[in-house]
């Protein structure tokens, strides 16, 4: 007997009780039911549910893996064990070592993420009694993406069992919630430890380490892996060529520092109809707005060089794109179906105001160097209120028109 | 014989659980997620509340046939007002500290909702022991969630409960903290303090059904 029909027994055996869902859930998440819907349907679609979400996160593994091998690449670089690779195909970049280092440090993210995230999804489904929701599944894999390497696991499932019960179930599951549940997890992480989410220490895997080993006495050299957002913030010398920042050969979370995989991801996306073009272009557009403004200010000269914000400020517009992770939450998170702005009109003002609140937190906040993912919760918040002028402005344009039709 | 009859017994209560001020009324949120960030700020804090509303209501019960009820509002603020006093300068001769840490938060009692609601709602239309019944009864109600929070958020924020070490010394990485344990910084700042809150009115609502509204 396979195991698909085992699985069929069992769903029989359970049908009705308490654990149905969980034997639901597992079987049909691994192979198409036996059941097909009879009567009255009405919209046919090849695309489920279940298939969105893969494909989403078919469009997040290029950045997953290109952040195990930037791992191990930040690492060894930075302990100055390798030479810096040079473009995107350098030979001392795409090594097993590299591989292995990030392999070994964001796996257990990973599955960390899943364990916990689907465990709460599964308890949730058996109390309520409905079946398993999908939703996770995109989140699980958002999670290991924005957060740095050496995070310690039993943070992440706190802050992920916070995320999905605070910020999704208690709202009523997927689909109801008002919070992209990944950046609220990552809200947790960054109030709840912001010793584990920001600084120059976290983002290369083992500078922790090393700068506890110097504090204890050890003679050492210190690794400093800030991101470049620091750097700009504390208007120091900028380590990283464009062609680095570009390709993603530098310091950061896990999955956002590649912005051509994340432009591939995104065209993948936009291609497959699954993320809303509307929504990336105008994040896009909101920050180059914000950037320029910012650089305007700069070439009146009515900002010093002294100023704290003078670095930040005069990086030239289209730059703010490829540093920090505007284009990641552009492409992955703000088009979160659930919690963006549901007509065309409030998506063009829904991600123009992201791009724009992201580069005003960025520049003006030295304390948060990233605000994209504030500004993208921010504007979850306000996304239904969008809707609703969106969709009232429309009901009085055309109730206008039918009265002029009238008189 | 008991203590209290039935029906006054039911005026204590009551606001303890399935009429809780904060969670069912969801009155004085302010001072909930203002000043729950240590124990000991919650317990003074409810405390503090539980003599100005007993004793408010007994003074407002006391006068209230002779209270002109188109200003009856002031007269209620001016016994506060002068409760609140009493409270923040007794805080202020023996505990200096504190009351440094509570800042406005004790003056701010004055425009606590609970307050001003059990005057209206109570004080003015019942006797004066049935009226401080129901001032001790609230305000106990408001400091039992007080306290809960605070416990949490001091517990899990700081590591310390009432300013000991419970779960060792972060300096030391003793205790937990030798499993590389952290402090939850969030659980310090107050939106932590609203969402505690509002996990205890889930719970009380799970266990309670009859609480849920209709939709």
């Amino acid at each position: 007997m396979g195991l698909k029909s085992k699985l069929h027994t069992l769903k029989e055996k359970y049908k009705g009780k308490k654990m149905a869902p969980a034997f639901n859930a597992l079987h049909t998440f691994l192979y198409l039911p036996n059941d097909t819907t009879h009567g009255g349907t009405h919209i046919k679609v090849a695309d489920d549910l279940k298939r969105t979400m893969n494909i989403v996160i078919l469009a997040m593994i290029p950045c997953l893996i290109f952040g195990m091998f930037n791992a191990g690449y930040q690492h060894y670089l930075a302990l100055g064990e390798i030479e810096a690779a040079s473009g995107f195909l350098g030979d001392t970049f795409w090594t097993l070592d590299n591989f292995i280092i990030g392999l070994i440090k964001i796996l257990p993210l990973v599955i960390v993420s899943y364990g916990v995230g689907l465990g709460i999804e599964f308890l949730f489904a058996i109390i309520k009694g409905h079946e398993v929701e999908e939703g996770y599944l995109v989140t699980g894999m958002l999670v290991p993406l924005i957060v740095p390497v050496d995070l310690p696991l039993w943070m992440l499932a706190v802050a992920v069992a916070f995320g999905v019960v605070l910020g999704k179930e208690v709202f009523g599951g997927t689909g109801m919630n008002i919070l992209n549940p990944a950046l609220t997890i990552r809200a947790f992480l960054f109030f709840a430890y912001p010793t584990w989410m920001s600084g120059d220490k976290v983002w290369v895997h083992g500078a922790v380490e090393r700068a506890n080993q110097i504090s204890e006495g050890a003679a050492l050299d210190s690794i400093s892996g800030e991101t470049i957002l620091g750097s700009y913030a504390q208007n120091q010398e900028i380590a990283y060529s464009l062609a680095d920042m570009f390709y993603g050969l530098i310091p950061g979370s896990v999955g956002e520092t590649s912005k051509i995989l994340i432009i591939i991801g995104g065209l993948f996306l936009i291609f497959t109809k699954i993320g809303s073009w509307r929504i990336i272009v105008s994040t896009i557009l909101g920050a180059l707005v914000m950037g320029l403004i910012f650089n305007g200010v700069v070439d009146q000269g009515w900002i010093g060089e002294t100023s704290k914000f003078y670095g930040l400020m005069s990086v030239p517009f289209w730059q703010h794109l490829i540093i920090g992770s505007i284009l990641f939450g552009a492409v992955y998170m703000a088009t979160d179906p659930v919690t963006a702005s549901q007509t065309n009109k409030g998506k063009w003002i829904y991600g123009f105001l992201i791009g724009f609140i992201s580069i005003l937190i960025r520049v003006f906040n030295p304390a948060y160097p990233e605000g994209v993912f504030l500004a993208i919760l921010l504007m979850n918040v306000f996304a239904p209120t969008i809707d609703h002028y969106v969709v009232q402005a429309n009901v009085k344009r055309r109730m206008k028109r039918l009265k002029a039709k009238v008189a | 014989m008991a203590l209290l009859s039935k029906k006054d017994s039911k005026l204590i209560l009551d606001p303890l659980a399935d009429n809780n001020p904060i969670t069912i009324q969801v009155l004085g949120i302010c001072s909930a997620l203002a000043i729950t960030a240590e124990l000991n700020a919650s317990i003074v804090m409810a405390i503090s509340v539980i003599f100005v509303l007993g004793v408010g209501n007994v003074v407002i019960s006391l006068i209230r046939n002779i209270i002109p009820s188109k200003i009856r509002i002031i007269v209620q603020l001016t016994v506060v007002a002068t409760l609140v006093i009493i409270v923040d300068q007794v805080l202020k001769a023996y505990a200096y500290t504190l009351s440094k840490e509570l800042s406005v938060f004790v003056g701010l009692i004055i425009t606590n909702c609970i307050i001003m609601g059990r005057f209206e709602a109570f004080a003015l239309g019942n006797g004066v022991w049935r009226s401080f019944l129901d001032g001790i009864g609230n305000a106990l109600g408001y400091g039992v969630i007080l306290i809960i929070v605070g416990f949490f958020r001091e517990l899990l924020g700081s590591g310390t409960l009432l300013g000991i070490e419970v779960l060792g010394n972060p300096v030391d990485k003793t205790g937990l903290y030798a499993f590389g344990y952290e402090n939850n910084g969030f659980m310090l700042l107050s939106p932590m303090a609203l969402i505690v809150v509002g996990i205890i009115i889930w719970v009380q609502r799970h266990k309670n059904k009859a609480l849920i509204e209709d939709h």
